[in-house]
């Protein structure tokens, strides 16, 4: 028994080895994007033609009579089957090939109608600065390249320096450049009431001077020290202020210098608590969200008529911010909060550096035109952008209703009081704000605590506030109430009717850049959206209820993930790209819609052969195998009755 | 002066004969073509209910059998032609096309049990309940000649099948052991067993030809290596085999027709888990054929159904029956894969449309164009809930709905029980056993 259990074993292993070889081609055909039955190809050899007509024999008159003909031509039916004049047209030049020479030949003809044209025009100018600067161009230019030539190769620079002395001496025989030309003549009549006629002729005795000044060769060292002393001589605020004369953003280039940057910090952290004390201020009488989506220029606009809000409003009530214990608004307060306590890191760094600095501070700022400061103030300072985005936002959220001032008379008043606030004045402000900030939230905190979790209403139990605390710890980085709360804020914003505004500027009145429709019109073709019903989540804070489920359209869609796809965005893929002919062209239709599998109608589909898919199968037929097997196994069991009768 | 014009090339607007379509720029610019995923969803939606509408797969009934059908056969060579065996012993031929009967021969005394065609379609062989093999020419004979076999092998035993191999003049028949024959002899050359109970099927491996499988009435199923004749494995299942195929494009993969209302897809090289088991059948299945291109197969069942099966799926995508058919006995795809033929109990052969929608006869090219964007519209969108509902609608009989339902519910409790019975005992006493494992006994080398 065991014994034959042994064989069939071996003999299972031995075909599960023969069978795997058809393991690629049974993939190959499962992941085939088209199958295309009977799988064998109908053998589309290609016969040469002299073998079809030795097979053929011309039967009917005509082709007779075609037979003939071709005869009496010559054509040739064996290889090669070309006549002479074939050969002679296919050695000449092809087509496409004199196509490109002509083009070729085309296009350097207007490049140098092109050149032509250029150098004439060029050679029209009749202004001399700029035939100046391009005499200036082409010296220093060659001098650039003299400068090359010497470090490449000596022995040429040797004979170019031979031909500026030969033009030296050129000059001195000719005295070009004296004052006895007919130019310099008359500028020397000149000179005596024009500066400038004056200056061109002392520009010209300079030149006289350096051309008959017979040339030292200077070694290199001497030079490269000479340039060193150069480029240490010029003064870095040089550089800085050609900079600024060029670049379009000058702070923004000067920021990169570390000295500078540390100029700015103090500047930063004047406008840092800026924000926050306005809220404070502001927090009672309007809370009204904005929309995170704004226009960098109202940005703009909107941190300018901030900034000096704020000074206003410390002027009138610097510690104004007290009125906010008696607000009912839980979550702003917690947001203040929290900025609070990331302000006070960042200013107690600011002030240190400030005490160090103020110096500079006020160079830099008397330095800037007043009105054209703000802008780049603002983009300068990458690494604080966010927190200040941040606090921007919340400001502006406090002060949506200021910010609906008309925005000239904003910008009249900022000008006007520009002047005084600019350097001295602010910075004496910013002192006393700093220190606000500083008072305000240290008295501040114990009476926020309590409300820093807007979402819950009095919990005042020891183990809520130890859970608070913990997960104040475990997010001690990101406050999530206050994302979660914007995060809310801005689902109901989305959701809300948006108004609807059909005026078209220009339509009835003049308009353009800079004209607004007017606001009687604005009036009469805003449509109000109405109010729609009040949010399920209106009286919960934890929760947002997302309103925007359509029960109707759910039933048209899919519920769960299919089970091929491993992520919803695969899948919605799928689904969004159209396969019609209404979206794609006719090549890409046919292509997305091959089918997986065709069958030619009427034709026998064979199971698939090893020969079709390159494989060799073996040449012995299964019978034969058998019979030979047999013969074998019963020579062998023979045998073995031949030992065991004469055992 | 130089005046410039508009010029075009008349190529891009004229038509070259009036016969010609005429040519429309299209602009396929996004914007222009809004909604394209609703619009292409009511497309999917239309195509689909256009599909369950255009629905009849029934094509036409082959009667003639004076008992029924036990069992077919496809001619190799031609699409035509078909041959059944009845249980009466009698053996037709039936042209396809002509939907008639062409040739009648009484073959056997009891059923017909197995016929199979010679590879190359001069002849067929038989096996019948008289313990005899014949073989026929395919041709009928002439005129006033006797209708007799070429050749008849009186055996010991019953036969229960046969099957030809598939390129050799060997063929294989089945009963108390497997036999291989050669077609010159009157012995076979070798026979194979393994195990005492009788044999109901075998069949050769259409791509390895030396491989059979059998399957027997002790619940097993065996296969064998012609050339190294000996059996390889076995693999013993909860209830008998009924018969097996193998798939006609991947050589190592066969289906199992099971009495336990199931079908088994395998592995032969792994036979201790099933690669997939196909159910959807609410009584015994019976036979099993693949479709020629091994992506589909049809079984045939006791409950008065055919089904056809994605090979890769465990449920049915179709389910075929009609109010007069009886237990399809046995059932056989056409080699050009377009339709299905089942015999039943009722003596009936029926042909069937093997894609139930499908048109027939040639398309045009815009018919084609507009089939196959259909077609994937409708996988495209298949997830959708409401194109999934009216695609997988199929009206059932009464009596196999109820079964379905019944047997729903049975399921159910027995999960149930299982759950309970797990949850109330010792942890891991009760092993979660998967659905492809709970059917197989053993393997046994």
């Amino acid at each position: 028994m065991s014994v034959l259990k042994i064989h069939r074993e071996v003999a299972f292993n031995k075909t599960s080895q023969t069978l795997s070889k058809w393991d690629p081609i049974v993939l190959k055909n499962r992941q085939a994007e088209q199958l295309v039955f009977p799988l064998e190809k109908e053998q589309s050899a290609f016969v040469p033609i002299e073998h079809v007509f030795s097979g053929w024999k011309a039967r009917t008159p005509l082709e007779h009579e075609i037979f003939n003909l071709l005869h009496k031509n010559k054509q040739p039916v064996t290889d090669p089957l070309l006549t002479p004049m074939e050969k002679a047209s296919l050695k000449a030049m092809s087509l496409e090939e004199a196509k490109m020479r002509r083009a070729e030949l085309q296009r350097a003809r207007a490049l140098q109608s092109y050149y032509e044209a250029r150098a004439r025009r060029e050679k029209k100018i009749k202004s001399k600065k700029y035939h100046k600067i391009v005499k200036k161009g082409k010296a220093k230019k060659a001098l650039k390249e003299f400068e090359q030539l010497r470090n490449i190769n000596p022995t040429a620079a040797l004979e170019e320096l031979e031909k500026i002395e030969k033009a030296r001496m050129m000059e001195r025989m000719s005295l070009k450049h004296q004052n006895s030309g007919k130019w310099a003549k008359s500028k020397a009549i000149m000179a005596k009431y024009d500066l400038e006629a004056r200056q061109a002729m002392q520009e010209q005795l300079a030149k006289n001077k350096e051309l008959t000044q017979k040339l030292q060769v200077v070694s290199e060292s001497e030079e490269e020290g000479n340039t060193e002393e150069e480029e240490t001589l010029v003064p870095d605020v040089v550089n800085e202020v050609q900079m600024d004369a060029n670049g379009p953003n000058p702070w923004m280039l000067r920021s990169c210098n570390p000295d500078a940057k540390e100029e700015e910090k103090p500047m930063d952290s004047e406008h840092l608590p800026e924000p926050v004390a306005h809220q404070f201020s502001e927090s009672e009488e309007d809370e009204r969200p904005v929309a995170e989506e704004e226009t960098l220029l109202k940005e703009f606009e909107e941190r300018r008529a901030l900034r000096k809000r704020s000074e206003f409003s410390q002027d009138a009530e610097p510690m104004g911010s007290r009125e906010t214990q008696d607000s009912s608004s839980q979550e702003v307060l917690s947001e203040v909060r929290a900025l609070a306590q990331r302000l006070n890191k960042g200013n107690l760094q600011s002030r240190k550096q400030r005490v160090t600095s103020t110096g500079t501070v006020l160079q830099v700022q008397r330095e800037e035109p007043a009105p054209e400061e703000e802008e780049p103030l603002l983009l300068q300072r990458p690494e604080r952008v966010q927190t200040l985005e941040k606090l921007e936002k919340l400001g502006k959220e406090e002060c949506s209703q200021k910010k609906e001032l008309p925005r000239p008379i904003l910008q009249r008043e900022w000008t006007e009081r520009n002047p005084n606030n600019q350097p001295d004045a602010s910075k004496g402000k910013k002192k006393e704000q700093m220190i606000n900030l500083q008072n305000l939230l240290t008295t501040k905190t114990p009476s926020v605590k309590s409300l820093e979790v807007p979402t819950i209403e009095e919990l005042e139990d020891e183990e809520a506030k130890v859970q608070k605390q913990m997960i104040k710890e475990a997010f001690a980085g990101d406050d999530v109430i206050r994302d979660f709360l914007k995060e809310k804020r801005e689902a109901v914003e989305a959701n809300k009717p948006k108004d609807v505004d059909l005026t078209l500027p220009g339509w009835g009145e003049w308009g353009g850049l800079g004209l607004k429709p007017s606001a009687k019109k604005r009036r009469r073709f805003l449509i109000k959206a109405p109010e729609g019903p009040p949010r399920k989540d209106k009286n919960l804070p934890n929760v947002i209820i997302n309103e925007k489920r359509n029960i109707h359209a759910a039933a048209h869609q899919v519920r769960v993930l299919p089970y091929p796809f491993t992520h919803h965005q695969q899948f919605e893929r799928t689904i969004q790209t159209p396969i019609g002919s209404t979206w794609n062209t006719q090549r890409a239709f046919q292509k997305l819609t091959t089918p997986k599998v065709v069958t030619k109608p009427g034709h026998i589909i064979k199971p698939i052969k090893a020969e079709d898919v390159g494989y060799r199968s073996s040449s012995r037929s299964d019978i034969s195998v058998i019979q030979s097997n047999q013969k074998r196994l019963s020579g062998h069991h023979k045998k073995q009755l031949k030992k065991s009768s004469t055992d | 002066m130089k005046v410039k014009m508009l010029s075009r090339n008349p190529d891009n607007y004229v038509r070259e004969t009036k016969l010609d379509l005429q040519r429309v720029p299209r602009n396929y610019d996004p914007t222009l073509h809004p909604f394209e995923v609703p619009r292409e969803y009511i497309r999917a939606l239309n195509a689909t209910k256009l599909e369950r509408v255009f629905a009849k797969p029934f094509l036409a009934s082959l009667d003639g059998h004076r008992d029924g059908v036990n069992c077919l056969a496809k001619h190799p060579k031609s699409l035509a032609t078909v041959l059944s065996g009845a249980c009466d012993g009698e053996v037709r031929i039936w042209n396809l096309t002509k939907r008639k009967c062409i040739r009648t021969i009484q073959a056997h005394e009891g059923f017909v049990r197995g016929i199979c065609t010679r590879f190359c379609g001069t002849s067929f062989f038989t096996v019948g309940d008289d313990k005899t093999v014949k073989q026929w020419k395919m041709d009928a004979p002439g005129n006033g000649e006797e209708e007799e076999p070429l050749h008849t092998i009186l055996g010991k035993t019953v036969y229960t099948g046969i099957d030809h191999h598939w390129k050799d003049p060997a063929f294989a028949t089945c009963g108390q052991q497997v036999d291989i024959w050669d077609e010159q002899r009157t012995n076979p050359i070798c026979s194979m067993t393994w195990g005492f109970d009788s044999i109901n099927s075998v069949k050769f491996n259409p791509i390895e030809t030396f491989l059979l499988g059998s399957c027997a009435s002790d619940r097993n199923i065996v296969l064998y290596d012609m050339r190294q004749a000996t059996p390889l494995k076995k693999v013993i299942l909860d209830m008998r085999t009924n018969t097996i195929c193998w798939n006609p494009m991947e050589a190592f993969i066969f289906t199992a027709a099971n009495e336990d209302y199931n079908l088994y897809t395998f592995d032969m090289r792994a036979l201790d888990t099933p690669l997939m088991v196909h159910m959807d059948h609410v009584s015994a299945v019976l036979d099993v054929d693949y479709s020629p291109t091994g992506k589909e197969f049809v079984s045939a069942s006791f409950d008065k159904s055919i089904r056809i099966f994605p090979v890769d799926r465990s449920r049915s995508r179709e389910v075929y029956h009609t109010k007069r058919m009886q237990h399809v006995i046995c059932v056989k795809w056409t080699s050009d894969s377009k339709y299905i033929m089942c015999g039943s109990d009722e003596m009936n052969i029926r042909l069937w449309k093997a894609n139930a929608s499908e048109k027939l006869g040639v398309l045009t090219s815009r018919e084609k164009a507009a089939k196959d964007y259909n077609q994937k519209l409708k996988e495209k969108f298949q997830y959708h809930p409401h194109i999934k509902r009216i695609a997988r609608h199929r009206h059932l009989p009464k009596s196999i709905y109820s079964q379905i339902q019944e047997q729903r519910i049975m399921k159910e409790a027995r999960r149930r029980k299982e759950v309970n019975r797990r949850k109330h005992s010792k942890p891991g006493s009760v092993p979660i056993v998967s659905e492809k494992k709970k059917h197989i006994v053993a393997v046994v080398k």
